[in-house]
């Protein structure tokens, strides 16, 4: 797995300045004989947003919940602050936590449940209230302490949950889906204000999601998994414009998909059909090789666009009308190909339904890995 | 960072993780170590003595199966094996349509006065067994005045055994079935309507399989009750023999324990099947239940309404009626030769001892049973829920929690004589006093109570705990804060189960109960033996009287406790 | 709320120890007296004994023996006073009965006490089986009076009798016992095979069958005449029928528990239990009393009655016990089921 990252440019990615703040080495979780993590490494440094993205059953809830000490790995070993915390009960360690269900007490008022753990040594009654007040403000529900959780709406019982995880002021602030239970509108609105109010506190922050867009949105680096690995870490931009594996050029974005062989002279592939197609740095692989190939639907040329270049007649099969784009389907022999156009420009360049059309596919946008075998 | 460049298997292994427990998960996992021992001692020590009998002779001697050889080469003790098995068919073949139509009536319909039908359909828990036996004597036993509707059958016997049993199984069921039909999900029928189904199919493909694993829980508590239970058939069985009669016949008749034994055993067998059969549709159900069902909202339809209407008049009428006739029975003096009314069966000393102590101990051990269980059994059930989940422990604690249902309650009582009444037990010496007793009923609804906490702990966010130890707030605050608020009303319904039932139970005390802690149930039979039928009536329709009047005080504490606690679930 | 009860708990128990704390002896009786019994025989006996307390555990036959040989490890019952001698000789098989031959024993009939000594047991009356006949059916039916028990193999009583199951009651017993030892074993099975046509149903409970008949259930039920008179008290229209073709009976009997922590007193109700006072209360309810030239004061029996009881030896009937009903259950139990 992970093997031949093929690029020079994914190798170098922008290296954390700010010193490590979590570091995770070898962690593993079985269950039994189920292996939900395979020896995982990572580091997270202070005041970073981390999004942990991957389809369900990838393991990145069981990481986080490893990181929380609610579900202790098998084996490794997990630093936080140059503490190691591994086999610690949640109690003793330093972080909040946002749920899915939020897991707001249903019994206790808003500004109960904010100031849940606002307890002991120095808490006053005067102080928990100003400092539940405080919190409240922060989420932007100053009005609503006295209410009960279900007489607010989904987006505010997140608000109240986040208060509540901050009340402690935690070093690292985990959240386990935090938005997936929400309307699409409220979603968008909220990751934006997530991703303000970590800026303004600087607490280092976990997310997991299988959200790519909500992932890409608001962190500053995204851990992708998948069956129990890490796939990639890397920037928003990284992730997407250079996958490491397969599996991440296929699972983030869009992206249309075909198997080839490493033709003569380098860079040059050949499909099954027989179509040759340009690519750039695989001077290192063998004549015969097999490999995978991977574009993204914005990086398809059609019509005059793409006639300056090396092209091939396609036949176009659908086109379909998206808003500000329009993605039209094109059929190259066996390839079929999406090609995301300007809504407008879908008459400009002749594409009808059954029309046949120029296709180019710029070298530099081949995601190119060799099948392992 | 560092995403594995190497392949993971040629880096040495990393080290292995001791998880350590924090200081609450200790005390919980000690809480579930103290609370495993004590059912232990409880239950499990006292029915492997009595179990270990079934392997020995008279003189005490090993004697491997010998005993069960004699058992299966007596024909009459397989004879009440296979009625034990049909009549347990038959009752719950009848009481599952009746309850299924009273509980669909309940809650897919809009027939009135729904809260006068579920308080009628409780009646029959309210009361001891012997009750609706007495009753049906009166109305058509020979000199019954509705004798002629049995067609010359005589009550005394299967008949009259299955009429009581469907009685008093019938609560149980209708009971399990309101709750399957009223939590299943109302978009299957609007999808069924829109696809323009007729009610028959809507009823066959939506409601009956959404309501099946109710109906598989229903059906194995009536078989498992009416099999077990042994109050019934010995007053109106006549002659029938079946193996609850036949534990007592070996034990009670003949002395046999070692006997006795290897019919509990054999009793123990359908029991314990059909709990891992109950077990089995539990589990099916939890994974068919889904977190955004919408609850169901009947629109009005004239004939199934009728309909319903109907059926629920007609239970509701002969579970009343009955009720109504024991009433009169302890009213009348001399059944059935002088009819005239007279209170004189109330008063209990002329008819027994105890007198109306009888009732006050039956009132003193329920409000104990209830007191004691229904905190104890709650918190149990929160340590095995949310508790440390490693080891053995928690399976053990499940599987033991589960057991005393499939016990018949003559059977738990005579292991708790042999077990607590050994003179190298050091707890000999609550024997014969309240303690014993109060033990003895918390083991025996034990099950009831654990399923009904298990539910309602099931139902919170399984969260709660995380984000109290995240927030470094004890587990223990969290349970008084949230858990216990939350689920008070189940708390409340545990205790009020287990009080009506230690007020009616007889088999599980018979052996047990002291000079000084006689008790009403077992005062009822006594006088029924003695030949004092209204007296009985009368000491039965005391205990209703009494626990009808807690199930009411439940009922408007209810209102107020929500009012005080639930205040948040109000939108 | 667990600890409010836990000290509820500790209450309770208290209070139960300073009850045993006064000056009197507790003793932990246990009997199958029938329960109106009770408190005379209590008081009588307090009166006469004075540094004694009484504590009734009382039950059924079958119920207070199995309790009684349950608790055989660690006795519970001081005294047993009020039992069927046959429990009692199945008790002292069992080495759980205390030798000791109460203050007066020997006046009693020989039949009537343990032929141990020091005695294991000494009677107190003996109550026989008997016939309760129901007036009111037998003349709605037109079924004659029966006056002897070959008259219940009568045709015309078929299906309109009942009788305890012998397994499950210590009464069914007493009746079988009573024709095996008046008619010889073989003869009494044939007599049983007769009459196994004309019985409706056995009962699980010995008092079941005069009950029924008391309630007009059934025209008769075999039970003992004790019952049948407390019932005909209560106005039901019944006659007692002692057949004249000779009764079984058994004897009530008291013993002292081995094991008793309270030996001192149990002996002095023992030796209450064989007196002259103690027999004349007795006599209040039973017909034959052990204490020879003691007069029942029981009213309806016939004169002759000490005549109709069988002579049996019940120490053999009490050894053959498990056999006769073994034989009893392969004969009429397997039938059991509904006609």
């Amino acid at each position: 797995m992970a093997s031949g990252v093929v690029r020079a440019e994914a190798e170098a990615p922008t290296a954390p300045t700010a010193p490590p703040y979590l570091v995770i080495q070898q962690v593993a979780k079985s269950f039994g004989t189920f292996a939900a993590l395979h020896r995982v490494s990572l580091t997270i440094t202070q005041g970073e947003f981390v999004a942990f993205l991957g389809p369900s059953g990838c393991g990145k809830t069981t990481l986080l919940r490893a990181i929380a000490g609610l579900d202790p790995p098998t084996t490794g070993s997990i630093t936080q602050g140059g503490r190691d915390i591994t086999g610690l009960p949640p109690e003793m360690r330093d972080f909040g936590i946002v749920f899915q269900s939020y897991a707001l007490f249903p019994n206790l008022s808003v500004a109960q449940n904010v100031g849940y753990g606002l307890r002991g040594g120095g808490w006053t009654r005067a102080r928990v209230a100003e400092r539940v007040a405080e919190l409240l403000t922060t989420v932007g529900l100053p009005e609503q302490a006295q209410k009960y959780p279900a007489q607010l709406s989904g987006g505010q019982q997140q608000r109240v949950a986040l208060a509540r995880a901050l009340a402690n002021e935690p070093g690292l602030l985990l959240l386990d889906e935090p938005l997936s239970a929400l309307d699409a509108i409220v979603r968008i609105n909220l990751r934006q204000e997530l991703r303000s109010l970590q800026r303004r506190l600087g607490v280092t922050t976990i997310m997991v999601t299988h959200d790519q867009e909500e992932a890409m949105s608001v962190s500053d680096r995204i851990v992708v998994m998948s069956q129990g690995r890490i796939e990639q870490v890397g920037t928003p931009e990284d992730i997407y414009r250079r996958p490491a594996t397969p599996f991440v050029a296929g699972f983030v974005g869009r992206s249309a998909h075909f198997d080839a062989k490493i033709d003569t002279p380098a860079n040059m592939l050949i499909t099954p059909d027989g179509l040759r197609l340009e690519a750039r740095g695989l001077a290192h692989l063998l004549y015969g090789a097999r490999v995978e190939v991977f574009i993204r639907p914005e990086d398809v040329r059609i019509g005059p666009e793409a006639l300056v270049m090396r092209h091939h007649q396609g036949v176009v099969t659908h086109v379909e009308f998206m808003g500000a784009l329009s993605r039209v389907s094109v059929e190259l022999g066996r390839l079929r190909l999406d090609a995301d156009v300007p809504a407008g420009m879908v008459t400009a360049l002749g594409a009808f339904v059954g029309s046949a059309i120029p296709v180019a596919l710029p070298p530099e946008a081949l995601m190119v890995f060799p099948t392992d075998v | 960072m560092s995403s594995g460049t190497l392949p993971a298997s040629l880096i040495p292994a990393p080290p292995v993780v001791r998880p350590r427990l924090s200081r609450a998960a200790q005390i919980m996992r000690l809480g579930q170590w103290v609370a495993l021992m004590t059912l232990a001692m409880a239950l499990l020590l006292p029915m492997g003595v009595l179990l270990s009998r079934a392997f020995s002779n008279q003189a005490g001697q090993f004697v491997w199966l010998a005993n069960f050889a004699t058992y299966v080469t007596t024909p009459a003790l397989f004879t009440a094996a296979w009625n034990s098995l049909w009549t347990s068919a038959l009752t719950t073949a009848l009481v599952i349509p009746l309850a299924f139509f009273y509980a669909f009536a309940l809650t897919r319909s809009r027939i009135p006065a729904k809260g006068f039908f579920r308080a009628a359909m409780l009646i029959p828990v309210l009361a001891p067994s012997l009750l609706p036996a007495l009753a049906l004597i009166t109305l058509f036993g020979n000199q019954g005045m509705l004798r002629g509707a049995l067609f010359g059958q005589p009550l005394y016997g299967p008949v009259g055994v299955i009429m009581a049993q469907v009685f008093s199984c019938f609560p149980h069921a209708a009971l399990i079935l309101a709750v399957a039909l009223g939590t299943s999900d109302g978009r299957l029928y609007e999808a069924a309507a829109a696809l323009k189904a007729k009610p028959l199919r809507v009823f066959m493909t939506v409601t009956l399989p959404q309501a099946r694993y109710g109906l598989v829980s229903a059906a194995i508590v009536v078989f498992t009750l009416v099999m077990t239970d042994f109050g019934i058939p010995k007053v109106i069985g006549g002659q029938f023999p079946v193996l609850a009669t036949d534990v007592y016949k070996q034990v009670v008749g003949q002395l046999d324990f070692n006997m006795g034994a290897v019919v509990g055993i054999v009793l123990l067998l359908p029991a314990v099947a059909a709990f891992l059969i109950d077990r089995w549709a539990q589990r099916q159900r939890e994974a068919t239940m889904s977190g955004r069902a919408v609850s169901y909202q009947p629109k009005p339809n004239a004939a199934r309404d009728g309909l319903c209407l109907l059926h629920c008049l007609v239970v509701a009428g002969v579970l009343l009626g009955l009720t109504g006739v024991a009433i009169w029975g302890s009213l009348i003096t001399f059944w059935p030769y002088n009819l005239t009314l007279t209170t004189a069966n109330y008063a209990f000393e002329n008819f027994d001892p105890a007198g109306w102590g009888a009732v006050w101990n039956s009132v003193k051990l329920a409000t104990l049973v209830a007191v004691i269980g229904a905190p104890a059994i709650f918190t149990i059930a929160w340590l095995l829920e949310r508790g440390p989940q490693g080891g053995p422990i928690p399976g053990m604690l499940r599987l033991t929690a589960q057991l005393p249902l499939a016990i018949p309650g003559l059977v738990l009582g005579l292991a708790y004589i042999l077990f607590f009444n050994h003179p190298a037990n050091p707890l000999g010496y609550f024997y014969g006093g309240l303690v014993i007793l109060v033990a003895n009923c918390l083991v025996h609804f034990y099950t009831v109570g654990h399923l009904t906490a298990m539910t309602a702990i099931r139902q919170l966010d399984p969260e709660f705990e995380s984000v109290g130890a995240s927030l470094r707030v004890p587990v223990f605050v969290t349970f008084g804060r949230v858990t216990v608020p939350i689920c008070l009303p189940a708390i409340l319904d545990i205790a009020v189960y287990l009080f009506v039932n230690a007020m009616t139970t007889v088999s599980a005390v018979i052996f047990l109960y002291g000079p000084d802690t006689k008790l009403a149930a077992i005062a009822v039979v006594h006088m029924d033996e003695a030949g004092q039928g209204s007296a009985a009536a009368a000491m039965a329709c005391t205990i209703l009287a009494i626990t009808a009047a807690v199930k009411l005080f439940h009922v408007a504490m209810g209102g107020v406790v929500n009012r005080a606690t639930q205040a948040w679930r109000q939108r | 709320m667990l600890k409010r009860a836990l000290l509820a708990l500790a209450a309770l128990t208290a209070t139960s120890a300073m009850a045993e704390a006064q000056t009197r002896t507790r003793l932990m009786v246990y009997t199958a007296l029938e329960t109106e019994q009770l408190a005379p025989l209590k008081a009588a006996a307090e009166a006469a004994v004075p540094t004694i307390e009484i504590a009734w555990v009382r039950d059924s036959t079958g119920v207070i023996t199995a309790r009684a040989i349950a608790e055989r490890a660690n006795p519970r019952a001081d005294v047993i006073w009020g039992l069927s001698a046959f429990s009692l000789l199945q008790m002292e098989a069992q080495e759980m009965l205390e030798p000791y031959t109460p203050r007066g024993a020997e006046a009693l009939r020989p039949a009537m006490r343990s032929d141990r000594s020091p005695m294991t047991w000494t009677g107190m009356d003996a109550f026989v089986s008997a016939i309760c006949f129901n007036t009111a059916v037998a003349a709605q039916r037109n079924l004659p009076r029966p006056s002897t028990w070959a008259d219940l193999l009568n045709p015309a009583y078929r299906g309109q009798i009942v009788m305890p199951n012998p397994n499950s009651s210590g009464t069914g017993f007493l009746t079988i016992a009573g024709w095996v030892g008046a008619q010889g074993e073989a003869r009494a099975w044939q007599y049983m095979t007769g009459l196994h046509e004309n019985i409706q149903v056995y009962t699980h409970s010995g008092s079941a069958p005069c009950n029924n008949a008391a309630r007009g259930e059934y025209a008769m039920g075999l039970s003992f005449d004790m019952r049948a008179v407390t019932l005909r008290n209560q106005g039901a229209p019944l006659e007692i029928i002692v057949p004249t073709d000779g009764v079984g009976y058994d004897l009530e009997a008291t013993a002292i528990v081995r094991g008793t922590r309270n030996l001192e007193a149990a002996q002095r109700l023992a030796d209450f239990a064989v007196s002259r006072p103690a027999m004349q209360l007795y006599g209040r309810w039973y017909a034959l009393l052990a204490l020879p030239g003691v007069e029942s004061t029981v009213r309806g029996y016939p004169a002759e009655f000490e005549q109709r009881l069988v002579s049996q030896d019940i120490r053999a009937m009490a050894n053959e016990r498990e056999r006769i009903l073994r034989e009893w259950a392969s004969r009429f139990d397997g039938k059991s089921a509904p006609r």
